[in-house]
């Protein structure tokens, strides 16, 4: 049942949405276009982040200076039970969208994206974000400078964020 | 703060490879990272298209309207200091249903929008936060995540074989982060409220 619902959600929804969205009046290949236009944008956006960040953690892991923090951090990480791989993207995440991205590419592509970490890190993008950016980007449009609370509520949401995904990882994939 | 940390992994990757004589490990390591950069971005770009193109389709039959009209009800109970009919209620509400389809490039200029309706309503001196804009960013930074769309593409670019398959352990884990920031932020409202008393 289960894996029939994930086998048939795509294909369901490459149908679905445009015909309902030509049933309201959409002109649909229009719009498809229109959009298209946009994700090609954001991935030409990413590019530099990700050469950036792909070359910087690459050097990172060959140098063996990610086994010396992994084994450094051990004792904090172990009893939460959070891979120290997984260091970069809780620190990047919080400031940069598209070096988050970038983290999680990454690590796709050093583990695979059905190993642990690759779930895991694609569940952590997907139930935190970046607080900071979005902070910097919304408060500084509106000229508020004295923030308040609001830093600390949305960094202790990323927190729970994190925590969270690690436990739906282990509770839907070990 | 970014910066320091790529200058960090830099220099202490250098540093330490000094150390360990893996200096053309180093080497190879950089010039394949900066290759891989480009195939993933490859094979990512046209998931991209495709699934921005879909969204925008779903965005212009009104998909996010009806996601806002299920939401108005949880919205007007999070923003008390919000009159119901106040234009910041439809800003908000567009933002959010944005957010959960995952259409950055949608929700933040509603997001900036609602944020200005917002400064209108701010009660004491404009440079400093009210509450409901308080709020407002902490539903932003918490925002539940029903499709993650550009992470199943990253995937699926990756070679994951079930690119899709993370799409419920995310919507759970979101939707519990979402509760903690929404009841954090609600439980440091009371507390002002009962120390200007």
């Amino acid at each position: 049942m289960v894996d029939t619902l994930s086998l048939w959600a795509i294909p369901a929804m490459l149908a679905l949405i445009p015909l309902w969205a030509f049933i309201r009046k959409v002109k649909v290949y229009d719009r498809f276009i229109v959009g298209a236009e946009e994700g090609l944008q954001v991935a030409v956006k990413i590019i530099p982040f990700l050469v950036g960040m792909m070359v910087a953690l690459a050097i990172f892991r060959a140098s063996g200076a990610m086994e010396l923090l992994a084994r450094a951090i051990d004792p904090l990480t172990r009893p939460l039970g959070f891979p120290a791989e997984i260091l970069p993207l809780m620190i990047v995440r919080p400031m940069s969208g598209a070096g988050a991205l970038a983290v999680t590419a990454d690590l796709l592509k050093t583990h695979h994206p059905d190993s642990y970490i690759g779930r895991l890190a694609s569940i952590m993008q997907g139930s935190t974000d970046t607080t900071f950016y979005v902070l910097t980007v919304y408060f500084g449009s509106v000229g508020v400078k004295k923030t308040r609370y609001a830093a600390a509520v949305g960094l202790f949401a990323d927190l729970i964020g994190f925590l969270t995904a690690l436990y739906a990882c282990n509770w839907f994939f070990r | 703060m970014l910066n320091l940390i790529w200058l960090l992994l830099m220099v202490i990757g250098v540093g330490v490879a000094a150390f360990t004589g893996r200096a053309g490990a180093v080497t190879d390591a950089a010039f394949t990272a900066s290759k891989l950069a480009i195939e993933t971005i490859i094979g990512l770009a046209g998931l991209m298209a495709l699934w921005m193109g879909l969204m925008k389709v779903a965005e212009e039959s009104g998909l996010m309207e009806g996601l806002a009209w299920l939401l108005r009800p949880l919205v007007h109970w999070l923003f008390p200091s919000v009159p119901p009919d106040h234009p910041a209620v439809g800003a908000i509400l567009m933002n959010i249903s944005a957010n959960m389809l995952g259409l950055g490039s949608a929700a933040t200029p509603m997001g900036l929008k609602a944020m200005q309706e917002l400064q209108t309503l701010n009660p004491d001196d404009p440079e400093t936060a009210s509450e409901a804009m308080c709020t407002f960013l902490t539903l932003n930074t918490s925002s539940v995540t029903l499709i993650p769309g550009t992470i199943i593409a990253l995937r699926a670019a990756s070679g994951s074989k079930y690119p899709a398959e993370i799409v419920a352990a995310t919507l759970l884990a979101s939707s519990i982060a979402a509760v903690f920031g929404v009841g954090a932020d609600w439980t440091v409202r009371q507390f002002n409220r009962r120390r200007r008393r």
